[in-house]
Parts: structure tokens; C-alpha cells; sequence
């Protein structure tokens, strides 16, 4: 009994310890020795922005609720929203054209995605803007009076938005199970009840995601409608800068609010997730 | 004999190339339970998908309660009724899936509700009280607020059943309805199947329970490829079955 020794200790699950072994976690130098290192290059980062004085602060604060800034952001706001409503209604259209049984249907939806996907959305502004050259008068109108920046703007990005839209909207539709507008038929429910208490409420949940980045995107993608002088969020700063040349400060300003707008999307976007989430946890 | 509840004529229908059923007759008299037996493939779920037109039939025809399913006969041909007509059909027709089919982001009562009111125009009131009674006579009272994935197989299938009753249908459809519990909850889904059958419901049952067939079954109907090989009562289709297919079958399941 008195042969007590130090492996037999040892030993896994020993029956003789007086406690169970102590577990201690494996250290693990390398991850803290680069988190140091990140941090470092993030206070150096920091600090040069921060003392570089061409960075002319001061006149970001200037500028940064000023009327003809505040304009633009408006304009962004809004022509954010519209194309986004009228990108996704276009394409629940054309995602419902894919999946549906005709097949010129199926065909005509194809070929949209596949073309608007397939061009440059500045080369379609361009486009756009330029349609007079193809058709001087539409409707009886001059097509120039008829089509102002702004409205192509608006045709241009929500061609584009469609495009995307609709593979994003067939793609939720396509997570939805088989089944559930099985029950739904099987059930006597009305296409259209099927479609909006059945399947959109399930299919959001993959939807929104994506589509969450497809906004923000969108609100910074706005900024190319600049091109063709439609006064948004940055053309309002280019304004300013080509008259004071403080270029890099104004162009701070529209970014710090291209932050901003995406920082309260991005809340925005946890809390819709959140609803459409609901019934899916697995609490028990 | 009268007329009877679901008379099913000579019914074919393939996917592709694939023949699934080869002229199916079958008939089903008001108040009576039908098992349909059968090994896996033998076209029995689709047989039961084509009796509330989820399926189309390909040649022959089935009615129910006295009127054509999915079709309405001018001369000698049938053309397919308008959806409208063929959803109001199915309101009568109740059927309960393998998988259940809850919609997942709805309550249990959401679940239950949901087609006699937006279906039946039933105000919501009435459709609520009756969806709780309904989920009494389940044993599930305490659910009604839950989620389905918050319940067990067995319980989301009695509530798939209630959702199925609450649309007071003439005719009810089970197709595999415990395959896909696990063996200690399939008892509880067939106590609520049977307590149906003791109170006249008319119903076909697709299933593999064979002691369930025995015991609760009118009819029981044994498919084999395609086709209704034998049928009759269960002693006679289950203990002494006639065709060497039935007895093969009988041999691996019992």
C-alpha cells in the first residue's frame, strides 16, 4: 500500500485522487502575440489621421449639416428607398416569371437577369441619358424634357436593382419547402393567401439578408448617378470642393453620413431579421 | 350498396416515363377506414395525392362525395375545373402529410385557424374557439401559443391532424402519417387516428402499421406495383391473403 507513486497519480480518472485532476486550457501565445500586433498598427492608424491636420476637421464640422449637404443626403435617402421598393416589386415579378410553368415566362425573366446583370450599371446610365439619340420624342414629347437626370437615375438603378432582386427573392422562394404550399393547396387556400401568409413570410427569412446588403449597397451605389449631375449625398460635396478645393475634408463629410445611414440600416436590418426569425429557434 | 364516398375509376398516372399507377380502382363507402398497405413504391401516396387532385390523374377519374374530383365531365370529355373550384373541393377533403407540414411561423392555433377563416370565411372568433376544441380533443390544449418546432413529431402530427378537422371535412387522408416519428411517439398519433375511426370518419389511411389495419380498418387494400392487388376485411387480406405478392410482402413486415 505504501507503493504510491507519482504515475500511478497520474493516471486518467484515478479512483485514489482525493479531488478530480485540475483541467488548465491550453495557452495560445500566437493569437495574443498578433491581437498586440493589430492594436498597434490600429493606434498608430489612429493617431496619424488623427494629428494629420490636412485632414482639416474643422471644416468637416462646417460642412456637415450644411443646407446644400443636407439636400443631398436627402436626395440619397429617397432615391435609395424608391429604387429599393421599385427594384424588388420588378423583381418579384421576374422571380415568379422563373418559377413559373410557361415557359415563355420562364424565358423572358432569364434573359432580363441575364442582361441587366450582364451590364455596367454607369454604362446604363449612360445609356439612359443618352436614349434621345435613339428615340428623339417619346410620347409626342421631346425625350430629352422627358427623361431629366433624375428620372433616369431612377430608371437606370432600378433596372439594375431588379435584376438582382429577383434572383434574391427566387432564391428565398426556392428555400421554402415543397411541402408547406402543399399543405397550403391541400388546405383550400387562395393562391394569393398562399403566397402572402405561406411562403414570402418563410421566404423573407433568406431574403433579408441578402437584401440587407443590396440596400446598403444601394445607398452607397446611388453615388453614381454623380455622372450624370444628379444632386445627391457626394455630387453636393464635389460642389463644394471644386469651388474651396478642400477636397478631403468634403469628401470626410460624405462618408462619415454614408456611415451613419448604413450604421442605423444595419440595427434596422437585426430586428427584421429577428421577425422573420420567429418560430424557428428550437426552445424547448 | 349505395353510392359510394370516394369512388376511384381506372386511374393512371405517370411522372416522366415512369408509370406509377396502372388503372386503380377503389372504392370507399361513407363512414368506413381503409388502410392501403403496400411496399414502397407501389404508387399508394399517389393515389392518395390524386384523390384531393394534389396530383392530376393522366387517364380515368375520381369522385368524391358524389362529385368529380379536379374535373368537370361535358360529353365525353373532362376538363380541368378552375382553381378556385378545385380549392373549394379540398376544403372538404382533409389530409395529413408524412412530414406534417406546420407552417413553422405561425402558432398552433395560427396553424389550425388559418384555413377556416381565410378559406371558409369563417369569422376568426368562431374558427379560434373551435381550433381550441379542436386541440383538446388532440390532448393539446396547453400548445395553443407554441411554435411547432417547439413540439415533439407526435405532437405537431395531432396538431397537423386538428388543423386538418377544423375545415369539418366530409373525407380525410393520411398518408404515412407516423412514418416519420420516432417508435415511442408513434402510439400516441394512432390513438387519435383511431378515435376518429370509432366516430364514423370516413378515411383512407396510407400507412405500414400493419397492427393498426388490423385493428382498426374496414378495408384494407394491398398495392403492389401500381396497382390494387387484393383487398378486403383485415382478416382476410392480413391472415389469409390470396396473392403470393400479398404474402411476400406480409412475410417481411409482420
Amino acid at each position: 500500500m505504501s507503493s504510491h507513486t507519482l504515475t500511478e497519480v497520474a493516471a486518467p480518472g484515478d479512483p485514489r485522487d482525493a479531488e478530480p485532476p485540475r483541467i488548465v486550457p491550453r495557452r495560445r501565445f500566437g493569437q495574443w502575440t498578433a491581437a498586440g500586433l493589430v492594436l498597434v498598427l490600429l493606434g498608430l492608424a489612429v493617431n496619424s489621421v488623427a494629428r494629420n491636420e490636412a485632414f482639416r476637421w474643422d471644416v468637416v464640422g462646417d460642412y456637415f449639416t450644411s443646407a446644400a449637404v443636407l439636400r443631398g443626403l436627402g436626395l440619397t435617402l429617397w432615391l435609395t428607398a424608391l429604387v429599393m421598393a421599385l427594384g424588388f416589386a420588378l423583381g418579384a415579378l421576374l422571380a415568379a416569371g422563373r418559377l413559373s410553368a410557361n415557359p415563355v415566362l420562364r424565358g423572358v425573366s432569364w434573359g432580363y437577369v441575364w442582361l441587366f446583370r450582364s451590364m455596367p450599371i454607369l454604362v446604363q446610365l449612360l445609356f439612359w441619358f443618352n436614349i434621345g439619340a435613339l428615340y428623339p420624342t417619346l410620347f409626342g414629347v421631346k425625350t430629352v424634357n422627358l427623361l431629366g437626370p433624375v428620372t433616369v437615375a431612377i430608371i437606370g438603378l432600378t433596372l439594375h436593382e431588379a435584376a438582382y432582386a429577383a434572383e434574391v427573392v427566387r432564391g428565398g422562394i426556392l428555400s421554402v419547402d415543397r411541402g408547406q404550399v402543399e399543405a397550403a393547396q391541400a388546405l383550400g387556400l387562395s393562391r394569393w393567401r398562399r403566397w402572402w401568409r405561406i411562403v414570402l413570410p418563410q421566404a423573407m427569412r433568406s431574403i433579408v439578408p441578402p437584401a440587407g446588403n443590396m440596400l446598403i449597397g444601394t445607398l452607397k451605389g446611388t453615388s453614381i448617378v454623380s455622372v450624370i449631375a444628379v444632386q445627391d449625398l457626394l455630387y453636393s460635396v464635389q460642389l463644394v470642393y471644386h469651388r474651396t478645393y478642400q477636397v478631403i475634408p468634403l469628401l470626410m463629410v460624405a462618408t462619415v453620413w454614408y456611415v451613419i445611414v448604413t450604421s442605423v440600416l444595419s440595427v434596422g436590418q437585426y430586428y427584421v431579421e429577428r421577425h422573420y426569425g420567429r418560430g424557428s429557434e428550437l426552445a424547448r | 350498396m349505395s353510392a359510394p364516398m370516394v369512388d376511384v375509376r381506372s386511374v393512371h398516372k405517370s411522372f416522366g416515363a415512369l408509370e406509377v399507377l396502372k388503372g386503380v380502382d377503389l372504392q370507399v363507402r361513407a363512414g368506413e377506414v381503409t388502410v392501403v398497405l403496400g411496399p414502397s413504391g407501389s404508387g399508394k401516396s399517389t393515389l392518395l395525392r390524386t384523390i384531393n387532385h394534389l396530383e392530376k390523374v393522366d387517364q380515368g377519374w375520381i369522385s368524391v362525395d358524389g362529385a368529380l374530383v379536379g374535373y368537370r365531365r361535358s360529353g365525353d370529355k373532362l376538363y380541368e375545373l378552375r382553381e378556385r373550384e378545385i380549392l373549394k373541393q379540398r376544403t372538404r377533403i382533409g389530409f395529413v402529410f408524412q412530414n406534417f407540414n406546420l407552417f413553422p411561423h405561425l402558432t398552433v392555433l395560427e396553424n389550425i385557424v388559418e384555413a377556416p377563416v381565410s378559406a371558409l370565411k369563417r369569422p376568426r372568433k368562431e374558427a379560434t374557439e373551435a381550433a381550441r376544441g379542436l386541440l383538446d380533443r388532440v390532448g393539446l390544449a396547453d400548445k395553443a401559443g407554441a411554435y411547432p418546432k417547439q413540439l415533439s413529431g407526435g405532437q405537431q402530427q395531432r396538431v397537423a391532424i386538428a388543423r386538418a378537422l377544423a375545415l369539418e371535412p366530409r373525407l380525410l387522408l393520411f398518408d404515412e402519417p407516423t412514418s416519420a416519428l420516432d417508435p415511442e411517439l408513434v402510439g400516441e398519433v394512432l390513438d387519435v387516428i383511431k378515435d376518429l375511426a370509432h366516430q364514423g370518419t370516413t378515411m383512407i389511411v396510407v400507412t405500414h402499421e400493419i397492427g393498426f389495419a388490423r385493428e382498426v380498418a374496414d378495408t384494407v387494400v394491398f398495392m403492389d406495383d401500381g396497382r390494387v392487388v387484393e383487398q378486403g376485411s383485415p382478416g382476410d387480406v392480413l391472415d389469409a391473403p390470396r396473392h403470393e405478392r400479398t404474402r411476400a410482402f406480409l412475410s417481411k413486415v409482420l
